[in-house]
Order: structure tokens, then C-alpha cells, then sequence
């Protein structure tokens, strides 16, 4: 190709390729911004301590934050378990070989699984079959499921980390297997574990389609773990459908923004922190 | 270097603070105490608003509402899953020997946009309109644009009273646009100049024109003496007599105090229970 | 100590079996819900009927899968020259000033939530879609777009890291031959990590196909069959999304029979992504 050609090509790509970066970058900030610029002004104080008036018009969102933390952690207290549990087994007790291949690909598998056929089983089979209603519960069973791939990919990617001379000294040292995995791997793993179930958090927050064909819609504060509520994300949903005050729907988007912000800056950071402690 | 005890502390730590979370919020027993109402979409916010009224003056109950439907809210009324089931259209045959009662009337009235030169149309042009029939504005006598449908989506209660007091045996059209909620509709319709939809006459607002129905407008007056003909019944269906809380709350809804909130917010009240 | 030390191992090999089991639960429920309506209409008539009219008995979700598949393939339109422009950006040609500021940006798109990016699309791009180029604006294409942005970081990421394994051989290989950045980009390095891409698209794909509150909010759910991309259209997702609450008996019947589809699909891509990224691993 001639000299020229190939750096106009060059020359062309290079235009191209940061119009994509930047329009990636407007995009966001555009989001942000309108989210944020409209919803800003009608967060104080009172917005999230008070609960919902008149249908939504007035009020706060108090009991949807609760509705939000209780649904995370329910999420979390079942599927930390069985992430850690599954990534010390894949890491610790198995090689490459069928088991462990089996087991990744039902992981894999899991992840791929679309939110809404999430809602359908959460649906039929707590709500209806183990005859939990529309609960705390069953919508936080459901979101464990949908986070617990996060957990063990995370998990293990910690547990991966840490280097063999550990357990090495543990077992000098005398310990069972389970000792050493308690004592000298699980305990330095933690930060990246932990960072996982943030990113996880981050997740079940946002999601709504589950969420509301398990945990129902209902905007009273809850009373037990049985009880029915509304996340901010279905709240969000449901205001700016109804169109009942546009003004709390925007509230509401920008405490969720804000609040899945928050949530990846402290994951990130402290992935960065990791990342740089291990190498 | 983590130690042991530090390891220890840290998972006691996240385990209480987990168990601080939920005893905050509730003791552990496995029977929600208050009572849940639960079916149509169009019915909840009113329900909602008279739940927190009734809970205003007793303090001691909670009340749960929930949409899902007119028909899962009459399922859940047979079945208990619900105490309380709200529907906004009338029962159907087998669903007849459940207990239900009229706790307002609402009117579902035709809406387009406020530029719309429409003011006014015939049942029959209504039901042209949407079943597909007629697809531009200009066979209505406005600009030649083409008519954007917006429905509510299948198994809505108010889509079945629509269905049943405007289409007869004729179709929506499939090419209608649909929507799941009233308040949805009324958006799509506020923000395009072609689009015509139908919702509660209580959710309209300045951003969008209510039609006329052969000359009669949709208010209070016209749907009392019935001469707008396109009124539903909204409907508090219970699995045999009420009682307890529940009988509680629906005396509260049909008290005047209770209708009068109704009234304000666009429904037109029941004089007096009615059985069917 | 022995005996105890295999108790562990058992209960943690069942803690590990868990996800195979939540799937197979997941799948066991949702066709036992909805298999017997895919028989009772025949198979064929249930894939290939053009009509989806409950209240009739027509279940015929022809015109979903139909919407699904141009969704997804306008979203891929935007999102993979997008996603490997901004992957290339990323390893090949950052100033790190930028970098520092792209990267959390598409770290932030990855966490914003569905209805959210929905919520903005209806405001901002459907209005837009609807004055300049016509139609009810709640369309294909508003929805692919919001959607192509919603995989982008999914592309980006996974993309990335394939570029980033690469050996610097191939790069400095090539340069050394005389190539310009531009041409060892594009013909060296992208067919190298050409699988990774691949599996990176599969993937955004197959979130694609499952995005339901979104597509709700834009695509206008019509139930007809599109025939422009300024159409309003229904997908999978959003046909079972929309009805869900609504619906009994048989109709909730049809809605799981369309979660069985779906579920098939997304199997499939997922698997496929499956076995192309453990090739790449050998």
C-alpha cells in the first residue's frame, strides 16, 4: 500500500476511534446530568427519612430504602456462603479435570441467566410453591441466586491469589486442611471476597424485573421478613410510569444513582487497593 | 497478616450487624400480621391513599397494597392469598359466587393531545379508530398524520372494560401501541400530537384532552345520570363475608369521609353498597 | 480429625453443586409451567404464529422473536464498533489522561440501572426519534440504541482483555516490519484476539436479548410484527414482563412457554460463549 494511503488510514481510525471514546463519554455524562440535574434539588433530609404521601406525590422513600437494604441483605447472607464455599472447593479441593469443569460451566451457565426468567422462577417457586408470598424473602432468595455467580468468580479470583507459601507454612505447622483455609487463606482473601459482595450489592440494587414478581410492590414499611415491599429501583419504575410526580421520580433516580456510585467507587477502590497490595 | 481472632471478629461483626438489620425491622414470626389488598392496577393508588388514611386513624394496622391485576387480584381473593381482591371490571361468570363490593365508580375516558383539533367523537368512531379501521387523522377531519394507538396491555382491567363497553366483538388493533400502566398511557399520549389512548377519567390531567363521547363530556354529573355510558365499577372482592380488619377497612372506604377523598381525586363515590 | 476433615469436603463439594442446582431448579420450574401450553398448541403453532392475542387463545410469539433478534442486532450495529473502538482506545492508544477518565465512565455505564438508562431513553431519545425521523418514536431503533449503550461495557471489558493477553510479540513483531499503528491494530492484533471479541459479543448479545424494564419503557410493545426499525415492537422479555402481572391460567401459561424459548436461547449463547472462551484458554 502506498505511504500515504496507509497513514491516511491511520489518520481516519485514529479520528474515528476517539469519536467513540468520547461520545462513550457523553453518553454518561449526559445520563448523569439529567438524572442528577433534575433530581438533585429534591434530596434533603426529610426526602429519605419520610415515607410516601398522597399515592407517592408527597413524602419520602423511606420504607423503599429499607426495602432496598433488607432484599440485599437476605441476597447476601445466603449467597456469600455459598459463593466462598464453592470458590474454596473449585480452588482448594479440585483440579482441572470434570468436576471442576461442571461446576463452572453450571456458574457460567447461571450468569447468562436473564433477570426476567429470574423473576418467573423467584415467582412459581417461592412465591407460589413454598407458599413464601410476596416477601423479603423470597425476593432476596431470588437475588442470591441471581448474585451468587459475582460472589464465586470473585471469590475464587482471591482465594487464586493468594500464594501457595501460606498454606505452606500452615501445614508446616501442623494444620488440617481446614484449619489452613480457615486460618491462613480465607482470613487474607477477605478483601477481595468482600469487594465481590459489593459489586454484587451494586447489582441487586439496580434490579427491578426480579424484584417486583417477588417482592411485591406494596409501600408500607415492612413488618417481618414475610412482609411484601418496594425496592427504590421499582419505586423509581413505578413513579415514572404512573407519572404521578415526576419530581419524586427524579428523587428517587438520583438517590439511586447516587447510591450505585457510591457503591462501585468504594468496590473499585478498594480492588485498586488489593490489586496493588498482591503485585 | 490476619490472625485467627482477627478473623473471628470481623465475621461476628458482619454477622450481627446483619441481625441488627432485621431485628430492626421486624420480629421473627411467620405470619404477616395486617391485612393485604391486592388485584388491579387501576384501583391501587386509591386503595393505596385510603390504606394510609385507614392507618392514619388506626395505628395499629398495617394494610399491604399490591397491584398485579384485576383478575390475580380475584384469584387472590379466592384462594386467601389475599384478604382483600381489587378489581376494576365486573366479575365474570365463574367468579360470581365471591362476595364483592362497589366502592366507587370510574369512567374511562378517550384522551389525546391537548393540539389535537378534536374535540369530539362517536362511539362507533371510536371503535373504527381502534380497531384499525381508520388509520390516518384526516378521515377524522384533522391533518393527514397517521393515528398512533396506545392500549393497556392484556389482562387489564381497564383494557377488558374498554374492550367490552367500546370494541363490542371487534379487535384492538395489533398495531397499537401498549403500555402497562394508566399513568404510562397518559404520557405517551401528552407527548405525541398523533396518538389517542384511553385511561381512568381520574388520572386526567392539563397534559392531555379528554374526548367527548357523542357530544357528552366525560364529568361527574354525566356519569351520575349515565349519560357517559363508558363507567366501571371498581370493586373490593372478598371470599365470603368480610371480617376482622378487613370488614374494618371496608367500612372505612364506604364511609363518606373516605368517598369524599375519592371524589376529589376523580372517582365518582357509590351512594350506597351494592351487592352483586 | 480425618473423618471430620472429609465431612468438610462433602458439604463443601454440595455448597459447590449449588449453582448447578439453582439452574437446574430454574429450569425444571419454568418448563414445567410452560411446556404443557407449547404442547397443547403444537410447538409449531406456538414458534411460528404470527398473532398474540390472550383473551382469544392466540398464542403465537412469531413477531417476539422476530423483535428480539432486530433489537439485538441493532444494538450489536452500535455496540461492537463502539465497544472495540473504545477497547483499542483503551490499550493501544490512551493518553493516560483519558484513559483515567474513560475508564470509570464505562465502569459507571456498566452500574447504572436498566431503568434508569430506560427512564432516559424515553425522555430523551424517544422524542428525538419521534420529531426527526417520524413514527411513535417508542421504536427499534430508540431501543437498540439504549441498548447498544447498555452492552457497551460488557464488549469493552471482555474485548480489553483479550487485546491486553495478547504477547507484545505480535505488536512489536509487526511494527518492526514497518507497519503503521493503525495497520498492526486492525490486521494483527484484532484477528489474534479475535476469539476473546468473539466471546465478548456473544456475551453482550446474550444481554441483550434478556434486557426486559428497559426495552419496556422504550419499545412501545406492540404486538405486531415490525417492518421498519421505526416501528414499535415487542420482545421475549418485554411480552412476558408486560403481561406477568396480569396474567392466569393459560395466558400465564403461554407467558412461562415464552420464558422456555428465551431460556433456550440465551442457553445456547451461553454455552456457545462457553466453548469459544475455553478454546481460547488452551
Amino acid at each position: 500500500m502506498p505511504f500515504r494511503t496507509r497513514y491516511l488510514t491511520q489518520g481516519i481510525a485514529k479520528v474515528l476511534i476517539w469519536i467513540a471514546a468520547l461520545s462513550t463519554i457523553a453518553v454518561m455524562i449526559l445520563i448523569l446530568f439529567q438524572i442528577l440535574g433534575q433530581g438533585l434539588p429534591v434530596l434533603h433530609l426529610r426526602f429519605f427519612l419520610d415515607s410516601p404521601k398522597e399515592m407517592g406525590r408527597e413524602g419520602g422513600i423511606f420504607p423503599t430504602i429499607i426495602g432496598t437494604l433488607a432484599l440485599t441483605a437476605v441476597a447476601i447472607f445466603f449467597a456469600t456462603p455459598l459463593g466462598v464455599g464453592t470458590a474454596l472447593f473449585l480452588r482448594e479441593y479440585t483440579k482441572e479435570g470434570q468436576t471442576r469443569s461442571i461446576i463452572r460451566f453450571g456458574t457460567d451457565c447461571l450468569a447468562g441467566v436473564p433477570s426476567i426468567i429470574f423473576g418467573l422462577f423467584g415467582f412459581v417457586f417461592f412465591v407460589i410453591y413454598l407458599n413464601m408470598g410476596w416477601s423479603i424473602l423470597s425476593g432476596g432468595l431470588t437475588l442470591a441466586a441471581m448474585i451468587l455467580p459475582t460472589i464465586i468468580s470473585t471469590a475464587e479470583e482471591a482465594i487464586k491469589a493468594i500464594p501457595y507459601s501460606y498454606r505452606e507454612v500452615s501445614y508446616s505447622l501442623g494444620g488440617t486442611k481446614w484449619q489452613t483455609l480457615t486460618h491462613a487463606v480465607l482470613p487474607n482473601a477477605l478483601p477481595g471476597i468482600f469487594t465481590g459482595i459489593i459489586l454484587s450489592v451494586g447489582r441487586s440494587i439496580g434490579e427491578t424485573a426480579a424484584v417486583i414478581l417477588t417482592a411485591g410492590s406494596s409501600l408500607v414499611m415492612p413488618t417481618s421478613l414475610f412482609s411484601p415491599i418496594r425496592t427504590m429501583s421499582v419505586h423509581f419504575y413505578i413513579l415514572a410510569r404512573e407519572g404521578i410526580s415526576m419530581e419524586m421520580a427524579y428523587g428517587t433516580g438520583a438517590a439511586l444513582i447516587l447510591l450505585v456510585l457510591l457503591i462501585n467507587t468504594v468496590a473499585n477502590g478498594l480492588l485498586n487497593r488489593y490489586i496493588r497490595r498482591r503485585t | 497478616m490476619f490472625v485467627k481472632a482477627d478473623f473471628m471478629k470481623i465475621y461476628l461483626f458482619w454477622f450481627f450487624s446483619i441481625l441488627l438489620i432485621f431485628s430492626q425491622i421486624m420480629g421473627c414470626q411467620k405470619s404477616r400480621s395486617g391485612i393485604t389488598v391486592a388485584g388491579s392496577t387501576s384501583v391501587e393508588p386509591f386503595a393505596e391513599l385510603l390504606a394510609e388514611e385507614y392507618m392514619r386513624r388506626h395505628p395499629q394496622s398495617h394494610i399491604y397494597v399490591q397491584g398485579g391485576g384485576s383478575t390475580a387480584g380475584i384469584e387472590a381473593a379466592k384462594t386467601r392469598a389475599a384478604n382483600i381482591g381489587m378489581s376494576s371490571r365486573p366479575l365474570l361468570h365463574d367468579e360470581k359466587n365471591l362476595y364483592a363490593v362497589t366502592i366507587a365508580k370510574d369512567a374511562i375516558a378517550i384522551i389525546v393531545h391537548p393540539e389535537n383539533p378534536l374535540s369530539d367523537l362517536s362511539l362507533s368512531q371510536i371503535k373504527q379508530v381502534f380497531s384499525g379501521e381508520i388509520k390516518s387523522w384526516k378521515d377524522l377531519g384533522g391533518p393527514t398524520q397517521p393515528i398512533i394507538l396506545v392500549s393497556r396491555e392484556e389482562g387489564s382491567g381497564t383494557r377488558e372494560s374498554f374492550q367490552k363497553f367500546v370494541m363490542g366483538k371487534e379487535e384492538i388493533s395489533l398495531e397499537s401501541l401498549v403500555q402497562d400502566s394508566n399513568g404510562a398511557i397518559r404520557q405517551v399520549v401528552s407527548n405525541d400530537p398523533n396518538a389517542i389512548g384511553y385511561i381512568s377519567l381520574g388520572l386526567v390531567n392539563k397534559k392531555v384532552k379528554p374526548l367527548k363521547v357523542s357530544g357528552v363530556e366525560p364529568n361527574m354529573t354525566a356519569i351520575e345520570n349515565r349519560t357517559y355510558t363508558l363507567v366501571r365499577p371498581f370493586l373490593f372482592v372478598f371470599n365470603g363475608e368480610p371480617a376482622g380488619e378487613a370488614k374494618s377497612f371496608l367500612e372505612f372506604v364506604l364511609s363518606p369521609t373516605a368517598q369524599n377523598l375519592l371524589l376529589k381525586e376523580g372517582l365518582a363515590t357509590v351512594l350506597q353498597p351494592s351487592r352483586r | 480429625m480425618e473423618i471430620r476433615e472429609k465431612i468438610i469436603e462433602k458439604t463443601l463439594l454440595l455448597v459447590a453443586l449449588s449453582s448447578i442446582m439453582i439452574l437446574g431448579l430454574i429450569t425444571f420450574f419454568i418448563f414445567k409451567e410452560g411446556l404443557p401450553l407449547i404442547w397443547k398448541i403444537g410447538p409449531g403453532a406456538f414458534i411460528l404464529g404470527a398473532r398474540w392475542v390472550p383473551s382469544q387463545g392466540s398464542f403465537g410469539i412469531l413477531p417476539m422473536i422476530f423483535s428480539s433478534f432486530w433489537v439485538t442486532v441493532g444494538s450489536l450495529i452500535l455496540g461492537i464498533p463502539l465497544g472495540l473502538a473504545c477497547a483499542i482506545f483503551l490499550c493501544e492508544w490512551t493518553p493516560p489522561s483519558v484513559g483515567m477518565v474513560l475508564r470509570p465512565a464505562i465502569q459507571l455505564l456498566a452500574a447504572i440501572p436498566s431503568v434508569i438508562y430506560g427512564f432516559w431513553g424515553l425522555i430523551v431519545l424517544v422524542p428525538l426519534v419521534r420529531n426527526y425521523l417520524g413514527g411513535p418514536g417508542l421504536s427499534i431503533l430508540s431501543g437498540s440504541t439504549i441498548l447498544g449503550f447498555m452492552i457497551l461495557p460488557t464488549i469493552i471489558s471482555i474485548s480489553e482483555d483479550s487485546l491486553n493477553a495478547l504477547p507484545p510479540s505480535y505488536k512489536q513483531g509487526a511494527l518492526a516490519l514497518g507497519a503503521t499503528y493503525w495497520q498492526t491494530i486492525w490486521r494483527v492484533l484484532i484477528p489474534a484476539a479475535r476469539s476473546g471479541i468473539v466471546t465478548s459479543i456473544i456475551l453482550g448479545m446474550g444481554r441483550a436479548i434478556g434486557e426486559t424494564m428497559a426495552m419496556i419503557m422504550i419499545l412501545g410493545n406492540a404486538v405486531k410484527m415490525p417492518t421498519s426499525f421505526l416501528d414499535s415492537a415487542r420482545t421475549l422479555t418485554t411480552n412476558i414482563g408486560i403481561e406477568m402481572g396480569y396474567a392466569s391460567g393459560d395466558h400465564r401459561q403461554a407467558l412461562f412457554a415464552t420464558g422456555v424459548v428465551l431460556f433456550l436461547i440465551i442457553m445456547f449463547l451461553n454455552s456457545l460463549a462457553i466453548f469459544l472462551s475455553r478454546r481460547r484458554a488452551r
